[in-house]
């Protein structure tokens, strides 16, 4: 019994990839990732005594913007645009920290250096002015659900066609692949669109989230992120021929997405080597646009980096996802011209194909 | 107008699946393909209807929407009921809305799949969801039919009430090819291409087939080549080596059953796998 088991875990790559990949994933996000101090955040320092504050400010800080001749509106506009996590406004005694809450842990930990400087300092946190967990996350889960329908529950809606196979008579049934894909993953859009707005009006009531933006805005980012997502699953579908192996491979995308996607830790802690895996993770830019649209109230202009990243993303996974499904579902169609079909090696003539 | 495969040929992850095999089905008539498991049934059903390639050859078939197909999985939605299945199917291969309920009212009468038409396609027997995969396949009327194992796992009775549907539709004028493990079925076709390990060892009409075997088949208690030799019933058929007498006093009349094993193991000795 244990010999047949170990037979079939040497042919079962998944598994294995599941056994040993997982753990040295795990090691290494929480031994380089999961780190919730934030050693240095972006600064800027705006007022007549700009120059001299930031030269004085310790190397916690990472002074990126000094602009003598701006004040408070300007210093919250580069918050909103989270250009910096913090701003000192100087001109007035003591000096005003305004400190963005909707980036939790930076800002835990710019309060905590902060309050060092006694009456120095006057810190006034915006977005998030409680510092409350749920502000932060309620965002963020939004998106993790819409990770989950879409990669998920799509993977498996298409690979059940696969094994219970229909597919292959979806396959040659007189209907265009991108119709079938559509067909397919229109419903999961449509679904996981109105999960997206019952959890957040949801988050509204039960946790007083704020949602300080244009919704239309967020429509858009939750609508790129969608396809992006609803792409892997199809992505997954093509190389999946079970549930079992779709939930399996699923997983691998889901785990990281929810540890290094700046969800639970924040990336500007985590060690240089662990963060570029997060960049390349779609969640993490839809919780930028989430965060930033509900919390800060930002606009598109300012979220553009997100977006731009999202839409890439939604072309090129989507493209290629819906690629490698057509040609998984129509293999001898390709070759198909009009009543008769020849294989590529074969004299191609008029009469080839003839009735007889 | 006549439907089939010329020449074809197919070649899955380096390895020929149908070797050379032309197959021609006329409209009206039922064209059975038998074989063993790997014998290359559905992948010769599945080159005709363009789900796979061929590497050599070439296919002769109608139009998406005037072929019928049954695969050899379910062929219906579990989730779906009986009537959405044919429903479903019947909006793609666009029949007018106005046609469709006598059509599948006919069609489910005939496959006697009324009194279940509201059940999903999950809770009714297998026998009953390879007659709804029929139904679904012949909703368009199509001019080639193309059914794989339509029967196999299905009861004696739901057989009967399969080939019934099969024979109702060449009747109507399509060109019907299924693919079979039941040789008494294949017996009933008008024409069939016996298959081993991707080649044709015969085909034709079943008397064509019979009366081209020229081996010496006989019933015997104790097989002289064991390697040779096949079970029927309580004794054991064993084809002789060429050359044998053939009036023999244990000599049998081959029927198809000798004729398709005999032709294998022939297949198999001179090109092994």
């Amino acid at each position: 019994m244990i010999l047949k088991e170990f037979r079939e875990l040497r042919r079962d790559r998944r598994t294995v990839g599941l056994l040993v990949g997982m753990p040295l994933l795990l090691l290494v996000i929480f031994g380089y990732a999961a780190n919730f101090y934030v050693s240095s955040v972006k600064a800027a320092v705006v007022g007549p005594q700009a120059e001299q504050v930031a030269s004085a400010l310790p190397s916690f800080f990472d002074v990126t913007v000094v602009e003598p001749t701006q004040g408070q509106a300007d210093a919250e506009s580069l918050l909103q645009a989270n250009t910096v996590d913090v701003a000192l406004v100087t001109g007035q005694q003591p000096v005003l920290a305004l400190v963005d809450g909707s980036n939790l842990f930076a800002a835990q930990s710019t309060v905590s250096v902060l309050n060092k400087a006694g009456d120095q300092v006057t810190t006034q946190i915006l977005y998030n002015p409680d510092l409350s967990t749920s502000w932060v996350m309620i965002p963020a889960i939004i998106g993790l659900i819409l990770t989950f329908i879409g990669t998920i529950v799509t993977s498996i809606g298409l690979v059940k066609e696969r094994e219970t196979g229909t597919l292959e008579q979806l396959a040659v049934m007189p209907i265009r692949p991108s119709t079938v894909i559509l067909g397919k993953i229109t419903p999961y859009f449509l679904l996981a669109s109105l999960d997206m707005v019952i959890i957040t009006v949801l988050g509204m009531l039960l946790f007083d989230v704020p949602f300080n933006g244009n919704p239309f805005a967020f429509a858009l980012g939750a609508a790129l992120f969608l396809l992006v997502v609803l792409g892997l699953g199809v992505f997954i579908s093509t190389i999946s021929q079970t549930t079992g192996q779709a939930i399996q491979t699923a997983f691998f995308f889901l785990l990281p997405q929810i540890l290094l996607s700046g969800m639970i830790f924040p990336l500007d802690a985590m060690a240089a080597g662990v963060r570029w895996i997060g960049y390349l993770l779609p969640l993490t830019y839809f919780t930028m646009i989430s965060q930033g649209i509900m919390l800060r109230g930002a606009t598109v202009a300012e979220l553009w980096l997100p977006f731009t990243v999202l839409a890439v993303m939604a072309v090129v996974v989507l493209t290629g996802a819906t690629l490698r499904f057509r040609r998984d579902l129509a293999p001898g169609r390709r070759r198909r011209h009009g009543h008769a079909h020849e294989a590529s090696s074969a004299p191609v003539s008029d009469e080839a194909g003839a009735s007889r | 107008m006549t439907f089939g495969l010329a020449s074809a040929s197919v070649e899955l992850g380096g390895r020929t699946v149908l070797d050379d095999v032309t197959l021609r089905i006329a409209p009206g008539s039922v064209v059975a393909v038998v074989g063993g498991d790997g014998a290359g049934k559905s992948t010769l059903l599945r080159a005709l209807v363009g789900e796979v390639a061929l590497s050599r050859g070439s296919v002769d078939a109608p139009p998406p929407d005037r072929i019928g197909y049954l695969p050899a999985s379910a062929g219906s939605w579990a989730a779906l009921t009986v009537q959405q299945n044919v429903d479903f199917v019947a909006g793609v291969y666009g029949v007018p809305p106005g046609e469709l309920g006598a059509r599948r009212g006919a069609l489910l009468e005939r496959a006697a799949l009324t009194s279940a038409s509201d059940r999903p396609a999950s809770q009714v027997s297998g026998g009953m969801r390879r007659k709804l995969g029929f139904s679904m396949a012949a909703v368009h009327a199509p001019q080639l039919l193309v059914l794989d194992e339509p029967s196999t796992g299905v009861d004696p009775v739901s057989r009967i009430d399969l080939w019934r549907l099969v024979t109702q539709a060449a009747a109507a004028g399509a060109a019907v090819v299924l693919s079979t493990t039941y040789l008494d079925e294949a017996e009933r076709a008008a024409s069939l291409v016996v298959l081993d390990r991707g080649r044709v060892l015969a085909q034709g009409p079943v008397d064509d087939v019979l009366d081209a075997f020229d081996g010496v088949v006989v019933r015997t208690p104790v097989a002289q080549r064991p390697e040779w030799s096949w079970r029927r019933g309580r004794d054991l058929h064993e084809l002789l080596p060429p050359g044998a007498a053939a009036d023999r006093a244990d000599a049998v009349v081959p029927d198809l059953e000798d004729v398709v094993v005999a032709l294998s193991l022939r297949s198999r000795a001179e090109v092994p796998a």
